[in-house]
């Protein structure tokens, strides 16, 4: 069991900008707890997640690898990158924060270099016009069938990853696991479902693609 | 931002920006934080890493003096380069300051240590 990065800096105030971790991020947090031994045998250099939020779910994957792997994560959220610096130093672990649009500013530099790539997207299903804020709407407006942010990600996967690289994804029921796997499987990867939960109205997923030849 | 991180970092989702890479650096805070020296991390980022681009933002913050211009042979095995390299990579942060396109002249403002390179629509 590892413990739960210490999130104590943070107030129900900072909440009111940035997400509050719940149930789809101890899902993940779960899932790579689960995925552990897999994960070091990678051998990981580079682990990115985009969308961190506070933050809490790189620190745990840096306190899960260990510091033999450069952690990055980016949010278009400047509060989220914040919060997140403060989550990785009150966990004493290396985290580098960008404010980036996705892995706007990265994708050039680290094309097939990313070994571990997690993102707990804006999933919920909403009107496209609240997709693209700033602020914490950021953090779950996906818009139509809640895939208009996951879906501008996934055609940057095949470049991103290294060969041997695996993606985490966490979805709900709405946002079509089906066809996300489709959508995967053209780019030349298979999808596996790590964990699911229902949580409320909402039936959780964690989903894993890895490159079919590897 | 250490520079290891900035090596990482383009500009060219400006539109019209060609390479965008590398940025320059205009620091007006950097701070040298004392990390635990892993030779094998920095045997493994060695060949990911841009070296003249790391050269550039060494001299950019001033901390260039002891870095080798190139990457040296056997570098996995020569724990004096290892260790020059880590410093430069993992101990020299940038606090407060600018990245600058080389292109465009476009700036990039870094506060608290974190890099915003979001862009206004009209750039993207």
């Amino acid at each position: 069991m590892f413990p739960t990065p210490n999130t104590s800096h943070l107030t129900s105030e900072s909440f009111n900008d940035i997400y509050e971790p719940a149930e789809d991020t101890f899902l993940l947090l779960d899932t790579l707890e689960t995925e552990h031994n897999n994960l070091k045998a990678l051998r990981p250099s580079v682990c990115l997640e985009i969308g961190c939020g506070s933050g809490i779910c790189i620190t745990f994957l840096a306190q899960l690898l260990g510091p033999d792997s450069l952690y990055l994560c980016t949010d278009i959220n400047a509060k989220a990158v914040d919060a997140a610096r403060a989550t990785a130093e009150a966990n004493g672990v290396l985290v580098e924060p960008i404010l980036t649009d996705l892995t706007a500013c990265l994708e050039h530099r680290l094309k097939s270099k990313v070994d571990v790539l997690i993102f707990n997207p804006p999933y919920v299903v909403t009107p496209s016009d609240e997709v693209g804020s700033h602020g914490i709407a950021a953090s779950w407006a996906g818009g139509m069938r809640g895939r208009e942010v996951i879906d501008r990600l996934i055609p940057r996967i095949p470049d991103l990853l290294s060969d041997s690289g695996v993606f985490f994804l966490v979805i709900i029921k709405e946002n079509n696991q089906d066809e996300l796997e489709q959508m995967m499987t053209k780019h030349g990867f298979r999808m596996s479902v790590v964990l699911s939960r229902r949580s409320g109205p909402e039936f959780l997923s964690v989903l894993k693609f890895c490159r079919l030849r590897s | 931002m250490k520079l290891l991180t900035h090596n990482m970092l383009t500009s060219k989702i400006i539109k019209g920006v060609q390479q965008g890479y590398p940025l320059g650096i205009t620091a007006t805070k950097v701070d040298v934080k004392e990390v635990d020296f892993n030779p094998d991390f920095v045997s493994r980022m060695i060949p990911k890493l841009d070296w003249p681009a790391l050269c550039k933002a060494a001299e950019d913050v001033g901390h260039s003096a002891e870095l080798p211009k190139e990457v040296v042979p056997e570098y996995e095995t020569n724990e004096e380069f290892l260790k020059k390299a880590h410093h430069v990579l993992l101990q020299v942060e940038v606090i407060e300051g600018n990245l600058v396109c080389p292109e465009s002249g476009r700036k990039f403002p870094v506060n608290n240590g974190i890099p915003n390179m979001l862009l206004n629509e009209d750039e993207v």
